[in-house]
């Protein structure tokens, strides 16, 4: 096998965790209590985890000697597969918690249907990853309640945060060619399918929170065929600097 | 030797293989084996010999499978095993369904509070109510939930005012 739709699937998913696992342990001694410092410890951890997965099935299915590593270090952004959404800044508490919200309102239905995958090797890793995305989704909506319903300046940056971060929703329902023959061939899972469960999870959080829902415009879109906004450069600059700097270091 | 005896020592290898992998302690709970765990799936000797342990993470990115993975083979090799594998499976995903009885009660007297009840979506979605290990109570409230490692959250007794770890439904 190699240059596949399977492959470019695989290593979608995989840049998804791995970008967003990186922008949730840039986190890591900044937050502002240790409870949530630990949590996006953990939700990071997570993703990369999930990525590490991916990425060394990705490498199989191309089979052209690529591991992980070498898929994750050593490709420019606009090789990076991700949806522009889980690049976008960290930003305030705010930000980072309603993109998390709105990336596991998404990952955790998604995931639960690709366990029912063909592929055997994408269903394993689904099972664990829909279990994790649950967890992530229950800590972000608690949060989101938490600060949407809380002061008028929690209520004010949560509700920026949402309609700052609403462009980038409509990329992740996208479907081209390359996943249609893999939906088809019951491989990959038709996002369009989860899209009436995100659309009750994301109502059903704002509606408690007292958030608003903003109106869907213009979608940002590109991720996925490797148009990047600029933050992926300076997040690769950050997580890909030792193997630049020292080509196949090891430890 | 006759065929059952050969099948007899060869349980007994495999028995003996087992055993040297499950001493190995989880590293970040080490009251607890991998096999109380769960992470210990199988250990199998093939016909020349060779001993292959099966292994499943707890969570995706959990720290603790390369030391695991690595401590195996050195139980291994220790009990006399040549070159043994460690083959790490995602499928079927782990669940705090596989932890033994006896892991729940070490856990329990180490001061983590067990998984209580069997993983689903109403674990997940936090329906959860937790007993003290320290007290026995059952008026807890969670602080964090995620704790020092992935497979804890952190929570506090009002009957005994103690912190303690709990171990996640998954």
């Amino acid at each position: 096998m190699t240059d596949t739709p399977l492959f470019h699937y695989t290593l979608r998913l995989a840049d998804n965790a791995l970008v967003l696992g990186h922008r949730l342990s840039e986190w890591v001694g900044h937050a502002a209590v240790i409870e949530e410092d630990l949590a996006f410890g953990n939700m990071g951890l997570d993703l990369i985890g999930q990525a590490r997965a991916l990425y060394t099935y990705a490498g199989e299915v191309e089979g052209k000697g690529r591991d992980e590593d070498a898929l994750a270090y050593l490709r420019d952004a606009n090789d990076y597969r991700n949806i522009l959404l889980v690049e976008q800044p960290n930003g305030d508490f705010a930000v980072t918690m309603v993109r998390q919200l709105l990336y596991a309102a998404f990952a955790y239905p998604y995931f639960e249907a690709l366990t029912r995958s063909k592929d055997a090797t994408l269903a394993a890793i689904a099972a664990k990853a829909a279990k994790e995305m649950a967890y992530h989704l229950r800590h972000s909506a608690e949060w989101v309640i938490r600060m949407g319903d809380g002061t008028d300046e929690s209520h004010a940056r949560a509700q920026g945060a949402l309609e700052d971060l609403w462009p980038y929703v409509g990329e992740m329902f996208e479907v081209d060619r390359i996943e249609r023959a893999l939906i088809e061939a019951g491989v990959a899972v038709d996002p369009t399918s989860v899209r009436g469960t995100w659309d009750k999870t994301i109502d059903d959080v704002l509606a408690e929170a007292t958030l608003t829902r903003p109106q869907d415009g213009y979608m940002q879109s590109g991720g996925r065929v490797g148009r990047h906004s600029e933050h992926l450069g300076y997040i690769l600059a950050e997580l890909q600097f030792l193997q630049r700097a020292y080509p196949g270091a090891t430890w | 030797m006759v065929a059952h005896d050969i099948i007899a020592a060869n349980a007994a290898e495999r028995e003996r293989a087992w055993v040297a992998a499950a001493s190995v302690a989880d590293p970040e709970i080490p009251v607890l084996s991998v096999a109380d765990l769960g992470v210990l799936r199988s250990v199998e000797i093939d016909d020349n010999g060779a001993v292959e342990a099966t292994i499943t993470p707890t969570y995706s990115g959990c720290p603790a499978m390369n030391m695991i993975a690595v401590e195996i083979e050195v139980a291994l090799e220790k009990a006399g095993f040549k070159s043994p594998k460690v083959t790490t499976v995602l499928s079927p995903a782990w669940t705090t369904d596989w932890m033994t009885e006896e892991g729940k009660a070490k856990l329990k007297a180490y001061g983590i509070a067990p998984p209580e009840k069997k993983a689903g979506r109403r674990a997940l979605f936090g329906e959860e109510h937790v007993t003290c290990p320290h007290c026995g109570s059952i008026d807890t409230v969670v602080i964090s939930e995620f704790g020092s490692t992935a497979c804890k959250s952190l929570w506090r007794c009002k009957a005994c005012a103690e912190p303690f770890d709990y171990f996640k439904c998954i």
